[in-house]
Parts: C-alpha cells; sequence; structure tokens
C-alpha cells in the first residue's frame, strides 16, 4: 500500500513532465517528411555478388551466394532527449536480386534530429501469426513457412564444397519466434550525434548501412559448412541468429 | 376523406403485389457467422475479414476449385467433403495430386473459429493461412501460391467475382485467404441432439442409454476431450505405437517430449468422420474405444492419464458409442449452403 502510494507520488511529476514535453513536441510533430534508407549487401567488405563470386567464411571455406533476402520491420528512431517514434506498418524485404528492394523510404516520419535508430531483423512475434497479409509480407514473397507458419526472417542460399548436401548445397533459412528457437533479434546503432539523422521538409536524407552476409557464419559460433548447412528454424537456426545479430549491418554513414 | 382513405388502399395494395412479386425471386440470405450459446467467444471474429454474401460464396467457389491444384484434379472439397463432415470418407490419409498419398489423416473441417492452431501437430496457427499448407504440400495440391494469383486473374468469373467481394478486381494471396477464411470460418456445428439438450431445446432429452454413455464420457474421456468442442486442443500421445513413425508435435517445436504427439480430435460428427486417428488407422469406433481399452503402448511421451488404459467393458462402450452419436449435427451435414453445387 505504501509502495503503490510512493509509486503514484513518482508518477504525477512523470506524467507531468511527459505531458509538458508532449506539449513541446506537438510543434514538429505537425511537420513530416520522409528518409530513405540503402542497404548495401556486401560479403566482409566486398560487394556481394550472386551465384558467381567466390567467398570464405571465417573458417576459410569458400562458399558462392544465390539468394539473400532479409526482413527489416519495426523501425523506430530516437532522438537525443529520449523520445522515440515507430514508423507504423514499416515491413521492408530486402532481396539482393532486386535492387530497387535495397534502396526504402521511410514516409510521414516527423521531423526532428534523431540519434538512434533501431530495427526487427525479421518480423515481430504477433505479425506472423496475424493471418493473411500483403505487400512485403506478402506470402508469395517466399519468406513465409506454410506448414509451420511464421516468416523467413533471412534466408541465404548458396554452394560450397564443404557441404555434404546434394549439389553442395547451403540452405540457410532463418525464422522461428517461439522459446526455446525465437530467432527475433534487434538491430540497434547510435548516430554520431554531430550528423544525426535530419529529418526536414526541405531534404531527404539518405542512411546508408552496410550489411555483411558472411556475418551469419561468424560471430559467437563460427560455422563449418561441414556440419552446418542447411536450416530452416529450430536450434541450429538461433546459432546463425545469434552471429548475425550483430554482424549483419553497420551504420556507414548519413547523407543529410 | 373517403378520397385519402381509397388512395391509401390502392397504395397498400400495390405494395402488397409488389411484394409477392420479391417473394417469387426472394432476396439472397444473409450470410451470418452464428455462435452457439452452448460455444464460448471464438477466435477468430472477421474484425479484418468483414463476413459478405460475395466473400462467402467467393470463397466457396474456391474452397471447390480443382483447377487450382498441380493436376487440376484436387480442390479443398476433394479432402474435405461435406458429407463427412469436411473431412475424406475412407481414406486413411489425404489423398493429394498425382494419386499422391499423404502421411496424415485429414482433419474435419468445422468450428475452425475457435482454433488457435491448425493441423495435427498444430503449425498452422492462423484460419487464413491454413490453406497454403495443403496449397503447397506436394502430396496435397502441389502448387504455389503464385500460380493461384495468376490462375484467378485470368479465369472467369473470377476477376468479377473478386470485384463483387472485395470491391476491386485486384486479386492477391491475401484477398484469397481472406476469402477462404469468410467460408471455413463460418462452418459451425453445434446443432447436434447433443447441443439442443445442453441448450434444453424442445424438449429433447437423451435416452437412458445415451445419458449413461454421457456420465461414463465426462468420468473418463473430458480430460482430452472437453466440452463443447470435445477436444482441449492440447497434444499429446495416446499410445498407439511404442515408438512412433510420425514425429509429430516435435515436428514444429523441436522439443523431445512432444515426439510421437498430436493434437486431441474432436468428437463432434464422429459418426461421419472415420477413419480415426492421425494416420487413419482405426475404421470404426468399436476399433477406437478397444484401443484405448486394451490396446495402449507404453511409448516414451505416453499421455499419463493413459498409463493404465481406459478400462471398458461391452455395456460400457455400446453406451459411449450411443453418447458419441448424440454428437452427429446432420443439419449442418446436409446445409445446402456449405454444398459445392
Amino acid at each position: 500500500m505504501k509502495l503503490s502510494q510512493y509509486f503514484l507520488a513518482l508518477l504525477c511529476p512523470i506524467i507531468l513532465l511527459s505531458s509538458c514535453k508532449k506539449g513541446a513536441d506537438e510543434v514538429t510533430a505537425d511537420t513530416k517528411s520522409s528518409f530513405s534508407i540503402e542497404f548495401e549487401n556486401q560479403v566482409n567488405g566486398s560487394p556481394l555478388v550472386l551465384n558467381t563470386t567466390t567467398y570464405k567464411n571465417a573458417k576459410g571455406e569458400d562458399f558462392k551466394i544465390n539468394v539473400f533476402k532479409y526482413y527489416v520491420s519495426n523501425i523506430k528512431l530516437s532522438k537525443a532527449d529520449g523520445t522515440t517514434y515507430l514508423i507504423p506498418e514499416s515491413y521492408f524485404l530486402i532481396d539482393a536480386s532486386k535492387e530497387e528492394s535495397t534502396n526504402i523510404t521511410l514516409k510521414d516520419v516527423p521531423t526532428g534530429d534523431y540519434t538512434k535508430i533501431e530495427y526487427t531483423i525479421g518480423v515481430d512475434y504477433a505479425r506472423n501469426f496475424a493471418g493473411a497479409q500483403t505487400g512485403a509480407l506478402d506470402p508469395i514473397n517466399g519468406m513465409f513457412w506454410t506448414w509451420n507458419s511464421g516468416y523467413i526472417f533471412v534466408k541465404l542460399e548458396g554452394t560450397s564444397p564443404q557441404s555434404p548436401a546434394t549439389g553442395n548445397a547451403l540452405t540457410f533459412h532463418i525464422g522461428g519466434v517461439t522459446d526455446p528457437n525465437n530467432t527475433i533479434r534487434t538491430f540497434a546503432t547510435e548516430i554520431n550525434a554531430a550528423n544525426p539523422l535530419r529529418v526536414r521538409t526541405d531534404g531527404k536524407p539518405n542512411m546508408h548501412f552496410k550489411v555483411n552476409a558472411a556475418a551469419l557464419f561468424t560471430g559467437k559460433t563460427d560455422i563449418s559448412f561441414s556440419t552446418l548447412y542447411l536450416t530452416m528454424g529450430g536450434a541450429n537456426s538461433v546459432i546463425v541468429a545469434n552471429n548475425y545479430a550483430n554482424g549483419l549491418f553497420r551504420l556507414d554513414h548519413i547523407h543529410n | 376523406m373517403t378520397v385519402f382513405a381509397m388512395l391509401f388502399l390502392s397504395i397498400a395494395l400495390m405494395y402488397a403485389c409488389s411484394k409477392s412479386e420479391e417473394e417469387v425471386t426472394p432476396e439472397e440470405k444473409k450470410i451470418t457467422f452464428s455462435v452457439p450459446s452452448n460455444f464460448p467467444a471464438p477466435v477468430y471474429n472477421f474484425e479484418d475479414n468483414k463476413l459478405s454474401n460475395a466473400g462467402f460464396a467467393l470463397g466457396k467457389k474456391i474452397f471447390y476449385e480443382a483447377r487450382l491444384s498441380a493436376d487440376k484434379s484436387v480442390s479443398c472439397g476433394s479432402c474435405h467433403q461435406q458429407f463427412a463432415a469436411f473431412t475424406q470418407l475412407d481414406h486413411k490419409v489425404s489423398h493429394g495430386v498425382n494419386s499422391c498419398q499423404g502421411k496424415r489423416n485429414t482433419p474435419p473441417l468445422f468450428n475452425l473459429a475457435w482454433q488457435k492452431a491448425f493441423f495435427w501437430d498444430g503449425g498452422v496457427k492462423n484460419i487464413e493461412t491454413s490453406p497454403l499448407n495443403a496449397i503447397t504440400d506436394a502430396c496435397e495440391m502441389g502448387t504455389d501460391i503464385q500460380t493461384i494469383v495468376a490462375f484467378l486473374k485470368n479465369t472467369a468469373p473470377y476477376p468479377d467475382l473478386f470485384k463483387q467481394a472485395f470491391g476491386s478486381t485486384e486479386i492477391n494471396s491475401q484477398l484469397i485467404l481472406k476469402s477462404i477464411a469468410q467460408f471455413t470460418a463460418v462452418l459451425v456445428s453445434g446443432n447436434s441432439k447433443y447441443d439442443k439438450v445442453m441448450r434444453k431445446e424442445g424438449g429433447i432429452s437423451f435416452t437412458s442409454t445415451e445419458l449413461a454413455g454421457y456420465n461414463l464420457f465426462k468420468e473418463k474421456c473430458t480430460s482430452c476431450h472437453a466440452e463443447p468442442f470435445f477436444t482441449d486442443f492440447s497434444y499429446r500421445s495416446n499410445g498407439l505405437d511404442l515408438l512412433s513413425a510420425d514425429e509429430g508435435r516435435s515436428h514444429i517445436t523441436g522439443v523431445a517430449a512432444d515426439f510421437g504427439k498430436f493434437r486431441v480430435p474432436t468428437l463432434r460428427n464422429i459418426e461421419y468422420t472415420s477413419p480415426y486417428m492421425h494416420d487413419g488407422r482405426f475404421y470404426s469406433l468399436d476399433e477406437v474405444l478397444e484401443h484405448y481399452n486394451s490396446g495402449i503402448k507404453a511409448s516414451t511421451n505416453l499421455d499419463v492419464q493413459l498409463k493404465t488404459g481406459i478400462p471398458l467393458n461391452i455395456t460400457e462402450k455400446e453406451q459411449i458409442k450411443a453418447f458419441l452419436k448424440t454428437l452427429t449435427d446432420n443439419e449442418f451435414i446436409k446445409n445446402t449452403l456449405y454444398s459445392e453445387s
């Protein structure tokens, strides 16, 4: 009882403060603009070229990539004062074989200076079970499991001489949203305060991310293709997700 | 005054005339989703998929459209036949394209709006995305949603039907799946004798044998086959084999404790849904009851409630069978609203 009174006493000024803040924010909330994010797909610093170029994993094993697709969703921006803005319905499928998909535009974003960006690598829990979807989440995109419903968050297919599968195939379909095989990972990065993301009505900033496909195979657990060459959810997908959670994306620069 | 009365009378007569004309071509009855009073609130509620006659009609037409499958031989309705409570009569396992035999018994389709998960292993979590599984399975329809979208776009009268249902000529996977859900979620079976007894409708009551069966059922079976759906929607091993040939629920969860477990099936309309079990191994209710009486194998994940089996003598079996037949809903089985033509 006493505790809850303290809470209430604490809560009152917080509510007052936040309502104050909101009032001050409303000036900028009325003006909205857009910005874009470019995802430059790479493999350990070299451009990602599908089907033909040979790369090496952390174990020194050769591999090629034929398919590389991933979801970026629930993009959230933060200002230096700690206020955040979750971009509604922000679901994007980046497909290395479709140039136009690697540069996404975020519309109707309140103007302001943002110093942090975070997003889900994949699709949030609720949307995995929310019924028939369209757009980026349309099952027609080949990123939806029909037998165990839910989205494939990251899909990498290719070949490696080390893979014992037919045709030396590598099949990495990472997904799953329930414990112990939950592969939803959030990526967050601070933005240099000297050059924040400046969303303005008179400008269209572009954030440039480098995306390292080889991050699937290194980090927490260096993967050898002789032992792990196929995963479609389950414990092995968790190993891969733990690898790419930190290494897949890197904010390179922002054009304001 | 009299002029007014005359006028009024003639208008009334005209109105009566037009009314009787209407009766010649009666207005289409509004399709509704109705929750029987002895059922709880459904999981699926049409909030984001507004039910309409045109949407239901489109979903039904797609449900019965065999040209959607790889060899144009199999529709949803091929394995989900109304006279078998929307499972497939006489087939142990589903029978798909190119005469391919699937690995599991077709589940009956009704009261799906109350289900949180679908299929024997609960792999699919939303009624709207359930058809994708059957569409893509190599031993069911053997195709993909892209091909189906293209077919429907290019085949009359589908573009018109989509326009009527959703107000746009656009055809995409979302609208296809939502229309199918308008058909499948409306399939409510809640008018069996059991339901009428429970709802105390029109003085209907169980016979003494049925009542004895009901009491036995409550004593021995309801811990898994819970009322009113006659399943608690859990996944269990009922000791069919020492080592299950089908990994069952563990295929979805990756958990060893789920190996050989399958969803407890509903017993509604059980009279029409043979053969029974996930692999359709039992053709009659007698075989099923005898399994619980004497056939339970001590498999690793055997349900604790079945450790000692369910002893049933001949009389008890007959009584339980009599009760199970009160779960037959003939109004549902014969409702022409759900029929192919």
